[in-house]
């Protein structure tokens, strides 16, 4: 049964610069350090201790959360010259393997290829939180620049010593620092070498160091590639559900036949009969572990076809009742800013709206996985999540362990898009994998994905607006039920504005979603503020400039409105091709986004045959990765937008796969224009989840524009034209 | 009962002994360690699990090792030669066609089947011929590039 885990894969190509401190559970710090090629010697406790605290989130690193955390938990010099550096952050596909690496490169001054980063392993790197909500940009790209800062400033130091200089005279670039006078050199390589240097490293960060200007960027700013890319075109990467180990066994899990069904009975004898399968009874877990897939699938069949269901779910709620049960349950309060009545009793017209979201999958293409492994006493999963020190704390827990017997690998998984932030698959194969003796692997199918993941949460916004007698904004009133508070205030100039986002009591397993609430608040704000433009006689463009409270999506907007020749094509609307637009802020960052969409009410048809959008978010980090982003902010959208429903009924869903459940095709993908806005005067905001928050509401604008039919719920669905 | 099953993966010859109704993906990854293709949906609906079968796609996942047998597989890590790349898995690199990757060999394996099958195909040619393919990251846009610039190296 021992398999030979690297198989005939290729060889990775890009090892020389994409580090994973090898698969082995089993390695020790020390060889660690050489395997990503020698150089410093550190401590194992002094290192491992910085693996479990938490670092650079919020801008810490050096004071702040960091706690003064020494430069050698981020960074490592080592005797070939390249640089290794430590980072919490996962990479799924967003990009963060790249920022870290150009962060570093950029403040150390070496060129890109010589970064060797090490991501998501808890024993060897700083607890940098989760990888979610856009944070990686904002809160671990500036503590990553100031350790490679404060250790170039240092290593600068250390030489003008050495030549008894001024250090500010020494030129430092391309890893070596250069006497221009003498002409003598020393490179990184040369300084990892050094005794001292290692124990300079150990000093902590300075997280008020000065950083290299925007102006004079080179590495950052600049569209280098992620460095383990030619291993995903070959094959050779491994995700999380790509990974092998010696006798490893492929595990099942017996899921309820729906939601909240408890089990009665089963028998597992028929099971536990067949050839090498092991069965795992707990409580209410049964799990099978099997040495290929097919036995495991077999063995769980035969177990569960004996198995007795009481049934839980409320059978009155469903995806046709949703949005009356989470009014019907919602926890009113909380309400800001001010609004009442003499808001609205000035308005000489008001109107109001309400606005729905269905629940959606986030549907990564890679499933949740998880491999584990016990050895002597202490958990090594390989999983595909976005949070790898909860998912220790989880796992420790879970078994009763100190954290530290637990180690959370990430290899570059397949998709998160804020689906990931548990480990579930991680956690029911370090359970098979105890009961067995041998490592498992769980990796859930594409059914159990859409069923027993979480989902983006569906909503009710209830809208409110007031418009003067000379068609001004005067009263607002904007409640979002169950969706959350994110990108909820208007960011409008309107005297009396209130805005509450109030909780329900979801039937589903909701959590994060890319950009989750803003979605549902600026589909639902930006819809409706097209209404309000509509009832003064406005244009949808004239009246949003006219109000706007923000320089910066003003300033998007009208890059948009140019780009995409607004002014003349509004002139061209048909029944059959209407034209939209809608803006936003979220993340620190501002979108704008005009389409055009293409109308068959006969059919029920609405076909987006155009999205122009632009997308500003600070000083730009890496252009071609960005631009990525928003294309894929883009086409995503479409699916929230206009075909994506999660559809639910007694407990059960019921389009649990392709088939049923439309996400974006390339038959789907609209002309895009994509304008990216680099603004060098503000702090660099993330970018993979604002792009998404303006389609949704400029695809229901220009569906209005064409036909005066307004639709008010997430997905659109075509077939409303054909009723109204 | 099992079977044994003669099929040629990337070049090599294989024997295997196993059910005949055990997906052809199941063995490749758990039986020959070659883990290029992935599980997407385990219904042909994604196209992850691309691999070409005697030239043409097959989504292995609903490929029973029972229509394997005497076949010629390539799968994603069989496409370059040595350290040359196939001038598709080299277009998806100039393009950056990739963002976390998942769909990638899929989307290359289709790719070189439609253009052996239209070296210089039109967008609704591409569109139709990748369209089984799903990319979450929706990296549509430049795939498409990708798929384009391929043609045009591969023509001349």
């Amino acid at each position: 049964m021992t398999k030979n885990i690297t198989g005939n894969r290729p060889e990775s190509k890009s090892a020389e610069s994409f580090v994973t401190p090898s698969h082995e559970s089993t390695i020790s710090r020390r060889a660690f350090i050489q395997a990503v090629g020698g150089g410093l010697v550190i401590t194992v406790t002094e290192t491992l201790s910085w693996g479990q605290r938490r670092g650079g989130r919020g801008g810490g690193g050096g004071g702040g959360q960091g706690g003064g955390m020494p430069i050698v938990a981020r960074l490592h010099l080592n005797e070939d010259g390249t640089v290794a550096v430590m980072s919490g952050k996962v990479e799924e596909g967003q990009g963060a393997r790249t920022e870290l690496s150009q962060a570093a490169a950029e403040e150390l001054r070496v060129p890109f290829d010589r970064i060797r980063i090490v991501m998501a392993d808890t024993d060897f790197v700083p607890d940098d939180g989760g990888t979610s909500g856009s944070r990686t940009t904002p809160g671990n790209v500036p503590p990553m620049r100031q350790a490679a800062a404060t250790a170039r400033e240092l290593l600068t130091r250390y030489a003008a010593k050495q030549w008894q200089m001024d250090a500010n005279t020494l030129d430092v670039r391309d890893g070596a620092i250069t006497n221009k006078k003498t002409n003598q050199k020393l490179t990184y390589g040369d300084l990892a070498k050094s005794k001292e240097v290692a124990e300079a490293f150990k000093q902590p960060i300075e997280s008020n160091i000065a950083l290299t200007a925007v102006s004079d960027w080179k590495v950052m700013g600049s569209s280098v590639t992620r460095s383990n890319w030619r291993d995903l075109v070959t094959g050779a990467h491994q995700f999380p559900s790509d990974i092998g180990r010696p006798n490893m066994l492929y595990g099942r899990v017996l899921r309820p036949p729906s939601y909240k069904a408890t089990l009665e009975s089963i028998d597992l004898a028929e099971a536990k009969a067949m050839k090498d399968v092991v069965v795992v009874h707990e409580g209410e877990f049964v799990g099978v572990a099997a040495p290929s897939l097919f036995r495991a699938i077999q063995a769980l069949e035969a177990a569960a076809k004996t198995a007795r269901w009481k049934t839980g779910s409320d059978p009155s709620v469903s995806h046709k009742t949703i949005h009356a049960y989470l009014k019907e349950h919602a926890r009113m309060g909380g309400a800001r800013g001010s609004s009442d009545e003499k808001g609205f009793a000035g308005a000489a017209k008001t109107l109001t709206a309400t606005y729905t979201l269905a629940y959606i999958q986030h549907t990564p293409m890679e499933p949740r996985a998880g491999v584990a492994e016990w050895q002597d006493g202490k958990l090594t999963v390989w999983a595909g999540v976005d949070n790898p020190p909860a998912a220790q704390r989880d796992l420790a827990q879970m078994f009763g362990l100190p954290n530290e017997r637990v180690r959370v690998i990430v290899p570059d998984m397949g998709g998160g898009f804020g689906g990931k932030h548990q480990a579930p698959a991680a956690r029911e194969a370090a359970r098979l994998a105890k009961a067995a003796g041998r490592p498992v692997c769980v990796h859930w199918t594409r059914a159990e994905e859409f069923t027993w993941a979480y989902f983006r949460p569906a909503a009710v916004i209830e809208c409110k607006g007031g418009l003067d007698a000379k068609g001004s904004l005067v009263g607002w009133d904007f409640v979002n039920i169950n969706a959350g508070g994110a990108a909820i205030d208007a960011p409008y100039k309107i005297p009396n504005k209130r805005t509450q986002s109030v909780g329900s009591d979801s039937p589903l397993a909701q959590g994060a979603y890319r950009c989750l609430a803003a979605t549902g608040n600026n589909f639902a704000r930006e819809s409706f503020i097209d209404e309000l433009a509509a009832a003064a006689g406005a244009d949808p463009l004239e009246f949003r400039l006219a109000h706007l409270d923000n320089d910066r999506i003003r300033a998007v907007l009208e890059t948009v409105a140019e780009h995409f020749k607004w002014s003349e094509r509004k002139k061209k609307i048909t029944p059959e091709l209407g034209v939209g637009l809608a803006c936003g802020t979220e993340k620190n960052s501002v979108v704008a986004a005009c389409v055009e969409v293409g109308i068959d009410r006969q059919k029920g048809e609405i076909k987006v045959h155009e999205v122009c959008e632009a997308f500003e978010p600070g000083p730009i980090l890496n252009p071609a990765n960005l631009t990525s982003q928003v294309q894929g902010c883009i086409v995503m959208g479409l699916g929230g937008a206009l075909t994506e429903e999660i559809q639910f009924e007694n407990g059960k869903i019921l389009n649990a796969g392709f088939a049923d459940y439309r996400v974006p095709r390339f038959r789907d993908v609209p002309k895009i224009d994509v304008h990216l806005v680099n603004k060098t005067d503000i702090p660099s905001a993330g970018g993979g989840e604002t792009p998404i928050i303006a389609l949704a509401p400029a695809i229901g604008n220009a569906v209005f524009a064409a036909t005066g039919v307004r639709l008010r719920a997430m997905p659109m669905r075509g077939d409303a034209l054909r009723q109204a | 009962m099992d079977v044994t099953v003669t099929l040629t993966v990337n070049g090599v010859a294989r024997t295997v002994t196993t059910d005949p109704q055990r997906p052809l993906l199941d063995v490749l990854r758990e039986d020959l360690h070659l883990t290029g293709a992935k599980y997407g949906c385990g219904e042909g609906r994604c196209g992850a699990c691309t691999v070409l079968m005697d030239g043409k796609p097959a989504r292995s996942c609903v490929v029973p090792m029972s229509l394997a047998d005497k076949k010629s597989i390539t799968t994603i890590e069989g496409l370059a030669k040595g350290d040359s790349l196939h001038p598709v898995q080299a277009a998806f690199l100039e393009e950056g066609a990739m963002q976390c990757g998942y769909c990638t060999p899929g989307m290359i394996l289709s790719a070189v089947a439609l253009l052996q099958d239209k070296p210089n195909p039109t967008d609704e040619e591409i569109v139709t011929g990748m369209n089984g393919n799903i990319c979450r990251c929706n990296g549509y846009v430049k795939i498409k590039n990708a798929v384009r610039r391929a043609a045009d190296k591969m023509r001349r």
